[in-house]
């Protein structure tokens, strides 16, 4: 066998022949651009029957009667089950700290009772169809004893208050103060200027277009209830599933289908689906749950309703000396699993100084249960709303002392690395100066200034903002462990397999639902082994075929997952030197691999392809030198050690307002981001644009309320204001590239960072534009009649002069 | 018993006889009766889209519609638009500007543009931005999905006749 | 979210509704284009038990004018509105095809019928501001082909109330005059929405002086409202510049008494409609 001259290599996306930096067309798009995909309700299993759930309609009571007679005499209907009637043990998450900083409660699968919100699940219907289903919903009588709804977190706190869990004595779940700089109160007695934020940011829905589902049937074969559901964390649903249902957790095999988007609300175990479970073996038939869009609204896990009360010392250069922040998260009812009430706190306390150089820093984090749905992680958890904060101190302070808003940033920012702040993190590489200097720039040269300027002339309202943060990505074991979780997430396996004829399966803990990871991964494993990403295929979602994972949450999966993929596949590559080196009659160490093959350095002509290893490690085994065992298995797992790998941007946006209606219009977006090495820059882009989508929807459009009753006023797309492609502009997008040293490609990820940014852009050229009013708006999001009510405080005082 | 009814759809060219009780959508029954799952259920009161299916060429949504109204009209789904697997050039125009992630929403928005290009050959930027607005997505921010569509039609205008720009593309 | 049963009646003549609707009283209930019918059957906050299709009615999809001014059918959607050339709705009624651009989106206004929407009678919706705007006609046909002509504004009772019998079937409006120079304009936060308040106008214009016209607003009350203030206003004969307009914008607001909601408070609604009261005349004004 001699080797193919350079030129007949595969075609590559790059100069340098790499596959890692193209923008390789993605392998998931065929099948979801043909209808092809397989969504969980796109799964038919035969004699399948469909589940619906009877919720509550009180916010707060007792379950006095619970009659579930007439259901099942409704044409169509085949079961209906309380709580009672399935015995299923409460899920429960836990967080080891000290009473005093964390109260553990239960979630019952369905609730018996005590009904916590309007929506919660308290009996399961099945029925031949979706629609007798439903017919069944309405035959349920259920008596409540009602009592006074805790709807904010005010009233939470309040020293007489309802108590949510009467039995946790408190609707303070989580009271921590992670931080406390020994003489900050000195330092604010002390500093030239004080400022002070207070903000409140909205609840609200992560909203994957395909709302929640599973299909449970029982494989008598394999002894094993199987559950397809659309999860971001199949093992974690595995877990949970086996311990309510008290059985092995061999005895549950969790496969996740194609998957229509997550955001962090499918990265926590339902109810619904343990519930449909136990429906499914007490039939002993295929049940199939979808949630619907009402109660993907109303009954589902949200997030993001916060309270800071937040003070910031500056020196009269503009140095930021302190920051002391108060934190209250409203929670909703429940701690979601595995995270806890713990998540949104938390998160916010350890991460708040973010980009800047802060000194001193103290902060208390409360979650406070309340009775509206529960909260899950969503996409950003916590950053976008203290980025806010902390960008809105920055911005009062330059108001304060007479500097430029984006020079106040340059003075403050990290710009030495590694840095360790005083919340005890250090921060690796990154361009956090480079970022903001290039996207002011972009914002200049293309003339926005001078138009703000101009058009102000002619009575046009324009303003222009930034936010500068940086994002933790690939939490590794030990940065979750500080967080004192009961489970600690955090580490990655990976198993890569060579085939009899030289393609490669690789399997990952991490789970794409829409992040594209089956081409991304496939470019790393192709690089590391020199073959065509066409014959690389990776495999997720299968808690048959996967040992462990954590699946996909908190920008972990390039950075962690990508990394024990890469790991994998080069212990493959060893095995594949190890047999090829004895066939090419020298030493492992004598050979390299190259053209999808084995060759020898001192004699390039030399040349095995991974075929022929490949033939010889299944099918003439006796070949083999002595130190391999048969097949091409290669396992490695990969953990991110300390405090992980940060990803960095700066994001600039113009508005202009409009006085008639108070319409904000985004004019201009730019975001220059930095995300270490970019895998697939196409791909890094659609993160980008659609995470920052996701806040622009944040800052100006969504939000669940709640009537003084407890009543969900958003059920659906008329009340919950998801934008559409009128109200969101162009974005464009920069990339500066600081390698990560953790990772082993290089990539830091690139998940939420558009999340997290683009809130603060907007809240900041909200009120740029604004800035003749004497208003400054610091809650979210901004109605069109908060900012027509500002405009027209304005007009009201120039009258008045 | 609820009333059930049998009647004749007429989709992607073929003709399929379906029991159904009058209150089934148009969606339930070419998914659950039919098997093309290729169209997905979003919202189910004709907000998000997803479930957006050509009847008689025009866009509409098929949670809107209960199968019975159909029957008798030229019902297409995204099933129609790659016979045999190979992508149309709407469909290569998603892949190649990156106009999709997760994907769920996708047929709702290419049935949506296939509809609108065979009324509109000629869109403006704007005119395609406006009716993406029809449909939710929530991966892409909808900027891709905007240029996909309008590099689509730029591209079937040159494809097509100078003289003949006015009517609707083969299909 | 699905539906409660119902029975299904395909009709296959206009005479045969009525007497289906008879037959079932206020259990039964048309379906046309569906648009608002079915959400609200899907949320089940309507359960009809018999529906009965009108659908295949195409006698009742036309579109002409003559003496009497521009004949609309009922089962004419907002897409063919939306799409017809000039020729056929004749002159002075540009704006209706224009108003269409605020309907939804594409796939509502291809399967929502006018008639539909003046039988739904929300107070924001295009299709009754225009009617009151014109002094349209609604022909509705009841038992044994009784027609009866219902002056648009005798239609609207309240929050999606009108004066439709149960039996009736809305045969066609018929608008009997047009005006050039006439406009719509509206606000909701995202695109689509029914609209926060929604505003339009005609003037009668001469030799660049407004000797009269009319404002009908949407979202400032349970109907669509007419605003007499502004029609003395546009009455008097003044010139047809942003002083003229300023003055209807702050009568306007001054008439009306708009409810609170999710969607803005009554005084937001109220700048809102000064607001969008000056717009409409301007662009009523530059046509």
């Amino acid at each position: 066998m001699t080797a193919p001259s350079a030129g007949a290599r595969e075609p590559t996306f790059t100069p340098s022949g790499a596959w890692i930096g193209a923008s390789v067309p993605r392998r998931e798009d065929p099948r979801l651009l043909t209808g092809r995909a397989k969504f969980v309700d796109d799964i038919h299993l035969p004699g399948m029957l469909h589940a619906q759930f009877v919720r509550a309609t009180v916010a707060s009571g007792v379950v006095a009667d619970l009659d579930l007679s007439a259901v099942t005499a409704v044409p169509g209907v085949v079961a209906a089950y309380s709580g009672s009637d399935l015995d299923l043990t409460d899920i429960v998450a836990v967080l080891e700290r000290p009473r005093e900083e964390f109260i553990p409660t239960s979630m019952p699968v369905l609730a018996r009772d005590v009904v916590r919100y309007v929506g919660e699940p308290l009996a399961i219907v099945i029925a031949e169809n979706p629609y007798a289903a439903e017919d069944g919903i309405e035959a349920a009588r259920v008596t409540y004893l009602p009592n006074t709804a805790v709807v904010s977190d005010w009233q939470a706190l309040a020293p007489d208050a309802p108590l949510v869990h009467g039995y946790a004595g408190t609707n303070t779940l989580l009271d921590v103060s992670m931080f406390a700089t020994e003489d900050i109160d000195e330092v604010f007695a002390r500093a030239d200027h004080v400022v002070r934020v207070r903000a409140k940011t909205g609840r609200q829905n992560a909203l994957p277009l395909e709302t929640r589902g599973v299909v449970a049937h029982w494989d008598d074969r394999e002894e094993q209830l199987v559950l397809h559901t659309c999860t971001q964390v199949p093992h974690q649903v595995r877990t949970v599933a086996s311990q309510c249902l008290r059985c092995d957790e061999r005895a549950v095999r969790v496969i996740v289908p194609d998957m229509g988007g997550g955001f962090g609300q499918k990265c926590v175990v339902g109810r619904e689906e343990i519930a449909t479970a136990a429906a499914s073996l007490q039939l002993r038939r295929p049940v199939k749950w979808i949630e619907d869009r009402k109660d993907a609204l109303t009954a589902s896990f949200l997030a993001r309703e916060q309270r800071y009360d937040a003070r910031a010392a500056f020196s009269d250069d503009g140095r930021i000396l302190g920051l002391d922040v108060d934190i209250v998260c409203d929670m909703g009812a429940y701690s979601c699993y595995p995270f806890t009430v713990g998540i949104e706190p938390l998160m916010a306390s350890a991460e708040m100084p973010g980009v800047y150089r802060v000194p001193a820093y103290r902060v208390r984090g409360r979650a406070v249960v309340t009775n509206k749905a529960p909260t899950a992680p969503y996409r950003g958890v916590s950053r976008p709303q203290y980025v806010m904060v902390m960008e809105r101190l920055f911005e009062r302070a330059a108001r304060d002392i007479g500097l430029d808003p984006v020079e106040i940033r340059r003075r403050n920012l990290i710009t030495v690395f590694p840095y360790t702040g005083v919340n005890d993190i250090t921060y690796d590489p990154g361009s956090y100066l480079e970022s903001l200097n290039l996207c002011q720039q972009v914002l200049t040269g293309e003339g926005w200034y001078d138009r703000r300027d101009h058009y102000a002339a002619q009575g046009r309202v324009l303003g222009i903002g930034y936010s500068c943060f940086s994002e933790r990505t690939g939490y590794g074991s030990d940065a979750f462990a500080k967080r004192k979780m009961k489970v600690v997430p955090g580490y990655d396996i990976a198993e890569a397999t060579m085939d009899t004829n030289g393609s490669v399966i690789v399997t990952t803990g991490t789970l794409s639902h829409g992040q594209s990871h089956e081409t991304t991964m496939a470019q790393i494993v192709a690089d590391q082994l020199g073959i065509d990403v066409d014959k690389v295929k990776i495999s997720q979602g299968d808690t048959a075929r996967i040992t462990y994972g954590w699946g996909s949450f908190a920008s972990r999966s390039i950075a962690i997952g990508g990394s024990s993929i890469d790991l994998a596949a080069t212990k493959l590559g060893d095995k594949l030197l190890l047999i090829g080196a004895h066939l090419l009659e020298t030493s492992p160490d004598d050979v390299e691999l190259h053209n999808a093959g084995v060759r020898r350095i001192d004699d390039h002509n030399r040349w095995l392809p991974f075929s022929e290893i490949a033939e010889v490690a299944y099918l003439k085994a006796h070949l083999l030198p002595k130190e391999a065992e048969p097949g091409l298995r290669a396992t490695a797992s990969f953990d991110a050690t300390g405090d992980g790998t940060f990803s960095n941007a700066t994001h600039g946006a113009v508005v202009e307002l409009h006085p008639g209606s108070g319409q904000v219009q985004i004019l201009r977006y730019v975001c220059v981001e930095d995300c270490g090495v970019a895998i697939n820059p196409q791909v890094v882009e659609g993160q980008a644009r659609g995470g920052i989508a996701q806040g622009i929807a944040g800052v100006l459009f969504e939000e669940v309320t709640y009537d003084t009753n407890g009543e969900p006023s958003c059920a659906s797309f008329m009340d919950y204001k998801v934008p559409t492609a009128m109200e969101m502009p162009d974005i464009s997008v920069h990339h500066l590239e600081t390698p990560s040293a953790f990772t082993r490609s290089g990539a830091k990820g690139v998940g939420e960072g558009g999340t997290i940014g683009a809130p603060a852009a907007i809240l900041n050229a909200v009120n740029d534009a604004l800035r003749d009013t004497g208003i400054e708006l610091d809650d979210t999001p901004i109605a069109p009649e908060t900012v027509q009510r500002a405009l027209h405080h304005r007009m009201c005082a120039e009258v008045n002069l | 018993m609820n009333e059930r009814y049998l009647i004749t759809l007429t989709v992607n060219g073929d003709e399929h006889e379906v029991l159904v009780e009058g209150r089934y959508t148009l969606v339930d029954v070419l998914r659950h009766n039919l098997g093309l799952t290729g169209t997905h259920v979003g919202c189910e009161h004709g907000i998000c889209g997803a479930c957006t299916v050509l009847v008689d060429g025009a866009p509409v949504r098929a949670c809107l519609i209960f199968a019975a109204q159909a029957e008798g009209y030229d019902i297409r789904t995204v099933e129609s638009l790659a016979p045999q697997g190979q992508l149309n050039d709407l469909q290569r125009c998603f892949t190649a500007h990156h106009a999709l992630q997760c994907g769920f929403c996708t047929p709702g928005f290419l049935m949506l543009a296939e509809g609108f290009l065979a009324g509109n050959p000629n869109p403006s930027r704007e005119d395609v931005r406006e009716v993406v607005s029809a449909n939710l997505c929530r991966c892409t921010g909808y900027q891709t999905i905007v240029d996909a569509i309008a590099a689509c039609a730029a591209g079937r205008r040159e494809a097509a006749p100078a003289t003949d720009t006015g009517s609707p593309p083969e299909s | 979210m699905k539906p409660a049963p119902f029975t299904y009646h395909r009709a296959r003549t206009v005479a045969q509704v009525p007497e289906l609707l008879a037959d079932h009283g206020e259990d039964a209930k048309i379906i046309a284009g569906g648009q608002s019918l079915v959400p609200m059957m899907n949320f089940r906050l309507a359960t009809p038990q018999h529906l009965v299709d009108i659908g295949r009615l195409r006698e009742l999809s036309f579109l002409h004018t003559d003496d009497q001014g521009l004949h609309i059918g009922a089962l004419v959607t907002h897409h063919l509105v939306e799409t017809a050339p000039a020729d056929v709705t004749g002159p002075g009624f540009d704006i209706l095809r224009q108003a269409m651009g605020w309907v939804g989106h594409l796939p509502i206004r291809t399967r929502g019928t006018i008639g539909g929407s003046l039988a739904h009678g929300d107070s924001t919706a295009e299709w009754c501001l225009l009617a009151i705007l014109f002094d349209a006609v609604i022909v509705a046909q009841g038992h044994q082909g009784r027609r009866r002509c219902i002056p648009a504004e005798e239609l609207f009772l309240g929050f999606f109330a009108t004066t439709l019998k149960p039996e009736e079937i809305v045969i066609e409006v018929v608008f009997p005059r047009h005006a050039h120079h006439a406009a719509i304009t509206e606000f909701a936060q995202r695109r689509g929405d029914f609209a926060t308040v929604a505003a339009a106008v005609t003037l009668d214009v001469g030799q660049g002086a407004v000797h009269g016209g009319r404002l009908v607003l949407g979202g400032v009350a349970g109907t669509p409202q007419r605003i007499p203030e502004v029609e003395a206003l546009l009455a008097q004969g003044r010139a047809g510049d942003m002083n003229l307009f300023a003055d209807c914008a702050e009568a306007a607001a001054t008439a009306i008494d708009p409810p609170d909601d999710p969607n803005g408070s009554s005084d937001y609604r109220r700048r809102l409609t000064r607001h969008l009261v000056a717009t409409a005349c301007q662009e009523a004004m530059n046509r």
